[in-house]
């Protein structure tokens, strides 16, 4: 299979304030792959995913999505892409039913049948929403929401997703169903996943490639597989 | 006041009076719930309060003087209620438009600054219009055009009401439930709602909270709008500073009901029209001069902030860190 880049990021500079969070990041994320970025809390992985999906402006690098510069494009702009960004924290609408955020989740769709079918599709991967459809999603566990903030996601129709930490906070039993679901999502649809964890040996376990993220800079860039072998990684990152 | 009947031999609160009062401040408040209206939904999805807001009722009053003006022949062959219809919707539109350009060129290059700085700009934006109003309408208070035939219901009893608080009710009903429509079943609305609740998420939905923003001002200034032309239907004399007291009641309204709460804001109306008319009615059996009529709603207001800071229907808002 040929590989093609999905997503570029070059030397991506950002900053808040007079604070700069990343010094010229630069990684990589092939179509049908599923890439991570792990790194100690602070060392700019958040800001990384906010950067390329327009939440905040770059001042230096560029971002590429399938050939395309969409550096400092609106979100609206670039979700209509089919580069879908799950931020931290989940970000459901809290007063709005299950269903209702799926519908959001579709927003600039129009095709009916479509959306009806990944809104199926969505309640077979995680059937407790199908339970919930009717009631408010700021009403459900953590667990619950981060399902339906994915679930959402999906319904934008993507072609890249990015996941913000979606182990975060969560029941141990409810990570490794979300996890097998991301796996299923990135086998059956094809999807391309850039994945940001804290839980490096999560990650490392079910993606092809792996960044490792320190206060900005990027510090390492391997297979996932060489990353978990890698002294330094694990001493650093896996727990010894 | 209308409606009001000396009984000198029911000295205390004859039913029939207290109806009477009850229906007044009905009529009154509706009017009050649809300026309030525009507050809340602006706070939704701006959180800030746009103190221009009764300006922009009184911008639809004069519009809809100027067009009864211009359109005057043909208002003349129309039946009346179309004619009504005529200038309620053409005068909605241009408020409309006017409460687009008013976000656009005052609030939006301020988007990304300290709330404060848009506040007190809504107070400039505010004087701006007042003042130009005066400058282009004139300080005199000026006739309003009777376009509703003047006359009233029968058979209610002893209960006094005119054609025209009928067609305010009416009309401020059908409004309330198609803004209903609007943010309940539409994309639109469901973007409002959901950029009110989180605009992160909304914008990574493929929401231009932009639009979304227009959109509401556009909507919020339509109804000021037609609260504009309804209040001066009801009592036909207007002036540039008409819209101040009303807006500032309406204010109290929207945080009555819980600001950013849009039935709340319909409900917070309705209740400060109907308090205010019964101060105002039995003014004598309470001792309170009917003047003071204007200081109900602020009591309100001073009450709510005192008990229940999140209003009516409002949920306490907990600050997200
Ligand atoms: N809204 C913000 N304002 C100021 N500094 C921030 C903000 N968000 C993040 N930072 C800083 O940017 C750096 C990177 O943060 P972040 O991207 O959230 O890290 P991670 O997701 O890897 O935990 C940290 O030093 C953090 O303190
Ligand atoms: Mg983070």
């Amino acid at each position: 299979m040929e590989v093609v880049n999905m997503l570029e990021i070059e030397n991506l500079e950002v900053g808040y304030g007079t604070i700069k969070a990343l010094h010229g990041v630069s990684l990589r994320v092939n179509q049908g792959s599923i890439v991570t970025l792990i790194g100690a809390n602070g060392a700019g992985k958040s800001t990384t995913l906010r950067a390329i999906s327009g939440l905040i402006k770059a001042r230096g690098g560029k971002v590429r999505y399938d050939g395309e510069d969409i550096t400092n494009l609106p979100p609206h702009a670039i979700v209509a892409r089919g580069l879908c960004h799950v931020p931290e924290g989940r970000m459901v609408f809290a007063n709005l039913t299950v269903e209702e955020n799926l519908r959001m989740g579709a927003y600039l769709r129009k095709d009916k049948p479509g959306v009806a079918a990944d809104m199926e599709f969505g309640y077979e991967m995680f059937p407790r929403l199908r339970e919930r459809r009717h009631q408010a999603a700021g009403t459900m566990s953590g667990g619950e929401q981060q399902m339906l903030a994915i679930a959402r996601a999906i319904m934008s129709k993507p072609r890249c997703l990015m996941l913000d930490e979606p182990s975060l906070g969560i029941a141990p039993i409810l990570v490794r169903s979300i996890f097998e679901q991301i796996v299923a999502i990135n086998k059956a649809r094809g999807i391309t996943i850039l994945l940001v964890e804290q839980n490096a040996n999560l990650a490392l376990a079910v993606s092809h490639h792996g960044y490792v993220l320190e206060t900005g800079k990027v510090l390492f860039d391997d297979t996932s597989a060489a990353l978990r072998t890698n002294p330094q990684v694990r001493a650093a990152y896996l727990g010894g | 006041m209308q409606g009001q009947r000396y009984e000198p031999f029911a000295h205390h609160f004859p039913l029939s009076q207290f109806l009477q009062q009850l229906l007044n401040g009905l009529f009154l408040g509706s009017i009050y719930a649809l300026i309030a209206l525009g507050y809340t939904m602006v706070y939704g999805v701006l959180r800030f309060i746009n103190f221009a807001h009764g300006d922009v009722f009184m911008l639809g009053a004069f519009t809809g003087l100027y067009l009864h003006k211009l359109l005057g022949p043909m208002m003349a062959m129309m039946p009346w209620p179309v004619a009504m219809l005529v200038i309620l919707l053409l005068a909605m539109i241009i408020c409309a438009a006017a409460g687009i350009l008013i976000e656009f060129l005052a609030y939006r290059p301020l988007r990304d600054k300290p709330r404060l700085n848009v506040l007190i700009t809504a107070i400039g934006v505010s004087l701006l219009l007042e003042y130009t109003a005066q400058l282009v309408f004139g300080a005199t208070q000026q006739p309003f055009p009777v376009i509703i035939p003047k006359g009233n219901i029968g058979g209610l009893g002893g209960l006094t009401v005119t054609i025209t608080q009928v067609i305010v009710l009416v009309t401020a009903v059908v409004l309330m439930i198609a803004l209903r429509f609007i943010v309940m079943k539409t994309k639109l609305g469901m973007a409002m709602r959901a950029l009110s609740l989180n605009p992160t998420a909304s914008a990574l939905m493929g929401v231009n909270n932009s639009v979304v923003i227009s959109f509401t001002f556009g909507l919020g200034s339509a109804l000021a709008a037609a609260g504009g032309i309804l209040y001066a239907s009801l009592y036909p004399s207007i002036e540039p500073f008409m819209g101040v007291l009303p807006g500032l009641k309406a204010f109290v309204a929207a945080v009555l009901g819980g600001i950013g709460n849009i039935p709340g804001a319909a409900l917070g109306g309705l209740i400060i029209g109907v308090t205010e008319t019964l101060v105002a009615g039995y003014s004598d059996t309470l001792g309170i001069p009917s003047g003071y009529r204007d200081g109900v709603a602020f009591v309100i207001l001073i009450l709510i902030l005192l008990f229940k800071p999140s209003g009516l229907l409002g949920k306490a808002e907990r600050e997200k860190v």
